[in-house]
Parts: structure tokens; C-alpha cells; sequence
């Protein structure tokens, strides 16, 4: 990798963030323009554009490997497959918040989902650690806002300061971090960084300080053990797309971070590799012990996206390309899945029946084709075969195993037996248990059952033909090491 | 000329003291100054391994930093307000209805 000079097509590199901001400006011009009633369609254009940009980057911007713009930004296949992966998750966001009370009509609110969008891409594509910082805080902004959007509602105002204090707090820690990482290599570049860390001048001691440090920041993002507190009380709170939107986009802009500070820059390993691989066994069994006695299903979802982010860090911990590779797919199946599971928890929640798993009692005598996707992405989740989400399971602990860490993959396994138990006990409420009294249909608008029937197809299709899709995160995992 | 390493002293007790405030005070208001205590002693770092090296990219981090730090104060104050007008009171402790 060289520092290139300007040239054009380094704006076609970032044509998909470009294209993001002008996108936001579109809506927000909108809003001003359109009849109140038909401010369905803001939701909708962010949701066809979020789509018609990922084409666009698809064709137009191709990465080359290079750091461009300063070295400012590594314009590499990692970064690429995460940006697709985010602006997906935008637009589902947006189609899933179309009908939903307090945000729907709201242009701003589209507009902050595309500015967290911009804010996770420029995350994925940090190459200097002046830019992660920035990408950082304007995902952490978007996100403080959009958590606590519905600000009349005193749960999702109180899930907003929660979410802002403890992302603030972690996110000065990690800065103090990278102070420590500028002031003993000299260097803002991670790829210097890494350079200056191999020709061991640096201290040990303040290699792991600040590796702990940074990772206080991350950790956060991705909603580790211990930094995990936020996550139930944050998710249960929010306004449920948003909940989709943090639980996903947000913890994989997160890994996105990991990957770049951790691969990329900190590659003294030796120091921190011990740190990561107890809290990924911590994170796996604590998030999946606590998700056992849950009855809010918003709240069950947070723990159990807690120990998916276990499972996501076991493969990352192999520091091998197959690892690496494992984490990015495991990621992509993860988005898909956990979106497709909020997508139905908007429904029903829509409908009045709440948000307690007993509210979901006999959905599937009244909305089989809900009740069908609902299936379809708990049993990914849990990671049954065929479905997508046992081929991320299946190459995460591969990588494991390969990488030596064979008890961390049997605790990864057992784990996945837990996992299965409260994921089954839902389904169960949902296909065995009796309806209540007078329980109606559960009313699916079009574009929800658009969106559903792309997830739905995206687990199916990550599971039966996982091969090419994980060839793909496997040459994105060549490139940066 | 100062040494260096008093700046780093005095960073470390800036960042310190903010990390005790965050987690001892329970005001949201003392938290979020709190906050800011700890971006300020990463800025001073940053400020004076710039100088020590000679680079500029430690002071244009600051400028950042100030910016990023000024936009949350602008989102943190409206998520404190909307928290104070349904519960007339700031205290960290009091923000409870989410548990579990």
C-alpha cells in the first residue's frame, strides 16, 4: 500500500457517502415540500435510494486497495463489503420506520439514519486514526439522537441520555487511547503506526494501556462484556427500528473498528490477544445466561445480540485471515437476521399486542406468514442449518479451532445449545401456545412484507449457497493482512 | 521550556479526575462536565506530543475534538431537557424505568 497523490477517481471511491449526504439533503428538502399526507414517501425514498446507492457503489466504486485522500482513507474490499452492509441496513431501517408511530413522518429522522449511515462507512474506511475519531462520533451523535428521538416518551428520552452518556464517557476514554498511540509512535496513520510498533521502540506497558484503553471505545460500540450495560435498557427503550438499526449497523461499524485498530495498527498481538479472547468466552456465556430470563422481547434481543457479538470476536480473536474472514461474514448473516427479527417485532408491536414475548402467543393461527418469518430468523439466529446463521457459526468456531483456541470454540458451542433453548422457547409461544381472546390478524403494510421477504431470502440465501458470499469476505480478509 | 512529561502529568490527573467524576457523580449534568474533562486531558496529550515532535497532526486533532465535543454538548443538553421535563429532576439515579 502506497499514500497516492490526488486523483478523480478517489471521489468515486467515496461516491456512496456522497451520495448518502446528498440523499439526506433530498429528504429533508422533501419534508419541507410534501402534504403531511404523504409524508409516507420520505421513508420509502430513503429506503429506494439507500438501494439504488449500493448499485451504484457496486458498479462505480470498486476498491483498489490504496489509502487515498491523505491516507486518510484505506479504500479496500473490507471496507467496501462493510459500507454495502450499512447502507442495507439504512434503508431496511428506513422501510421498517415507514408506519411506525413518533418517527414516520419525520424527514430529520431519515436524515440522522443516513448521517449515522455516512458516519459507520467512514468508520469501515479509516485508515488514520483522526479519521476513525470523527466517523466514531458521528455514528455515537446519530446515534444519541435517534435513540432518544421519540423525546416525548420518557422511555425512549431516558434510553437517548443513557445511550449518550455511556457512548461519550467510552468514546473519551478511547480518544485519551489514541492520544497515548500518537504521542509514543509519532505517527496518526495505522499503517505507520504498525511500523513504528514493529521496529520495537514502544513499551510494552504503553502498548497495552492503550490498547485497553481504545478498546473501552470499541467494546462499547459492539457491546461487549463488561461494556455491555447500555445495550438492554438502550435497545428496550429506543424506538424499535432504531433498535434494529444500533443492534446491527452500528455494533458491525463497531467490528469495523476492531479490525482496522487491532489488525491494522496495534499489531503487537501478543499483548492484548489474551484481553479479547476472555472477554469473547465472557461475552458469549454472560449475554446468553442473561437472555434465558427475559420476557421483554426487545430486552431478550439485546442479550442475545450481546452474545452474537461473542460469537462475531471468537472468530476475530484467530487473527488469521480465515478469522477475519469468518468475523465479516458472520457479521453480514447477523445483520440480515437481526433485522428481519425487529422487522416482525415492529409488526407486532404495531398491532398492540406490546412487546412481551406473551403478547406473541398463537401468532402463527393469526399471521402465519409472519409467524413464517419470525422462524426463519430465530432459527438463523439460533443457528440451525440450513439457515444463514449456522454457516456463520460454523466458519467462526473453524476459525477457532484452526487458530488453536479449541476450548473457546467448545464454549462457543455450548453456548449455541443455550442460544437454541430461549430462541425455541419464543417460536414456541408463537406456534404452540393459544391465541388470546379476540386476538385479530396482525396488519402487514407492503412495505414491510417487501422488506421481510428480502431478509427472509437473504437468510435462506447466505445458508444454501453460503460458499460465494463467504469467497467473498475471504478475499476482502487477503487484503489487509 | 516545560518539559513534556509535566504536560502528560498533568493530563493524567485531568483524565483521572474526570473518569472519578463519571463514575462517582450521579448528576447528569457534573457526568457530562465530567466527559469533557476527560476530551480536554486527551486534547492537552494531543497538544503536547505535537509540540514535542514537531507535527502538526496532534493540534489539527484538537481542532476536531473541540468540534466533535461541541456537538455533543448541543445533543446531550436536549437529551438532559427532555429527560428533566418528564421527571423534574437530573439525577442519574432517578432515570429507572428501563430495568431488568
Amino acid at each position: 500500500m502506497s499514500i497516492a497523490n490526488f486523483h478523480p477517481n478517489d471521489l468515486l471511491a467515496i461516491l456512496p457517502e456522497l451520495a448518502l449526504v446528498v440523499l439526506a439533503g433530498v429528504i429533508m428538502t422533501m419534508d419541507i415540500v410534501l402534504a403531511e399526507n404523504r409524508k409516507r414517501l420520505l421513508g420509502l425514498t430513503t429506503a429506494v435510494g439507500s438501494f439504488v446507492i449500493i448499485a451504484a457503489a457496486v458498479i462505480f466504486s470498486q476498491p483498489n486497495g490504496e489509502l487515498i485522500w491523505g491516507g486518510m482513507i484505506s479504500n479496500d474490499m473490507v471496507a467496501f463489503i462493510f459500507r454495502l452492509v450499512f447502507i442495507f441496513a439504512g434503508g431496511i431501517t428506513a422501510l421498517l420506520s415507514v408506519d411506525v408511530k413518533g418517527v414516520a413522518h419525520k424527514g430529520d429522522y431519515y436524515a440522522i439514519i443516513l448521517g449515522a449511515v455516512v458516519g459507520m462507512c467512514f468508520m469501515a474506511l479509516a485508515a488514520d486514526i483522526i479519521m476513525l475519531y470523527l466517523a466514531v462520533e458521528t455514528t455515537g451523535i446519530a446515534g444519541y439522537v435517534l435513540a432518544g428521538y421519540v423525546h416525548r416518551s420518557s422511555r425512549s428520552a431516558e434510553a437517548g441520555l443513557k445511550y449518550f452518556l455511556f457512548g461519550a464517557a467510552t468514546s473519551a476514554v478511547m480518544l485519551y487511547g489514541l492520544s497515548l498511540v500518537y504521542g509514543f509512535t509519532g505517527e496518526t496513520n495505522l499503517t505507520a503506526i504498525a511500523s513504528v510498533l514493529a521496529s520495537g521502540k514502544v513499551g510494552i506497558s504503553v502498548i497495552l494501556a492503550s490498547a485497553i484503553l481504545i478498546l473501552v471505545g470499541v467494546g462499547f460500540k459492539i457491546a461487549i462484556v463488561p461494556f455491555h450495560f447500555w445495550a438492554p435498557d438502550v435497545y428496550e427503550g429506543a424506538p424499535t427500528p432504531v433498535t434494529g438499526f444500533i443492534s446491527t449497523a452500528a455494533k458491525t461499524a463497531g467490528f469495523a473498528v476492531l479490525i482496522r485498530v487491532f489488525i491494522t495498527g496495534l499489531t503487537a498481538s501478543e499483548y492484548w490477544l489474551p484481553i479479547l479472547v476472555a472477554l469473547a468466552a465472557l461475552t458469549m456465556t454472560i449475554g446468553n445466561l442473561l437472555a434465558l430470563a427475559q420476557k421483554n422481547i426487545k430486552r431478550l434481543l439485546a442479550y442475545s445480540s450481546i452474545a452474537h457479538a461473542g460469537y462475531a470476536l471468537v472468530a476475530f480473536v484467530a487473527l488469521s485471515e480465515l478469522g477475519v474472514a469468518a468475523t465479516v461474514f458472520y457479521l453480514m448473516v447477523y445483520v440480515i437476521t437481526n433485522l428481519a427479527a425487529f422487522g416482525v417485532v415492529i409488526l407486532v408491536s404495531r398491532s398492540g399486542a406490546g412487546e412481551e414475548i406473551a403478547g406473541y402467543a398463537g401468532m402463527s393461527r393469526r399471521s402465519p406468514y409472519l409467524a413464517l418469518a419470525m422462524l426463519v430468523a430465530f432459527l438463523s439466529l439460533a443457528g440451525m442449518p440450513p439457515l444463514a446463521g449456522f454457516f456463520g457459526k460454523f466458519y467462526v468456531f473453524a476459525a477457532a479451532m484452526k487458530a488453536g483456541l479449541v476450548w473457546l470454540a467448545l464454549v462457543g458451542v455450548l453456548n449455541a445449545i443455550i442460544g437454541l433453548y430461549y430462541y425455541l422457547v419464543v417460536l414456541k409461544v408463537v406456534y404452540v401456545s393459544p391465541p388470546q381472546e379476540g386476538a385479530l390478524a396482525i396488519e402487514v403494510p407492503r412495505a414491510y412484507s417487501f422488506a421481510l421477504v428480502i431478509l427472509s431470502v437473504g437468510i435462506v440465501l447466505l445458508g444454501t449457497a453460503a460458499s460465494p458470499w463467504f469467497e467473498w469476505a475471504l478475499s476482502a480478509a487477503q487484503g489487509i493482512f | 521550556m516545560i518539559p513534556t512529561t509535566y504536560y502528560l502529568a498533568l493530563s493524567a490527573i485531568l483524565f483521572s479526575i474526570g473518569v472519578i467524576g463519571v463514575l462517582v457523580r450521579r448528576n447528569a449534568i457534573v457526568i457530562f462536565m465530567s466527559i469533557e474533562l476527560m476530551l480536554n486531558s486527551a486534547n492537552l496529550a494531543f497538544v503536547a506530543f505535537a509540540r514535542e515532535f514537531g507535527t502538526l497532526d496532534g493540534q489539527l486533532m484538537v481542532f476536531f475534538v473541540m468540534t466533535v465535543a461541541a456537538a455533543e454538548v448541543a445533543v446531550g443538553l436536549a437529551l438532559i431537557v427532555a429527560i428533566f421535563r418528564s421527571k423534574a429532576s437530573i439525577d442519574v439515579d432517578a432515570v429507572n424505568l428501563l430495568k431488568g
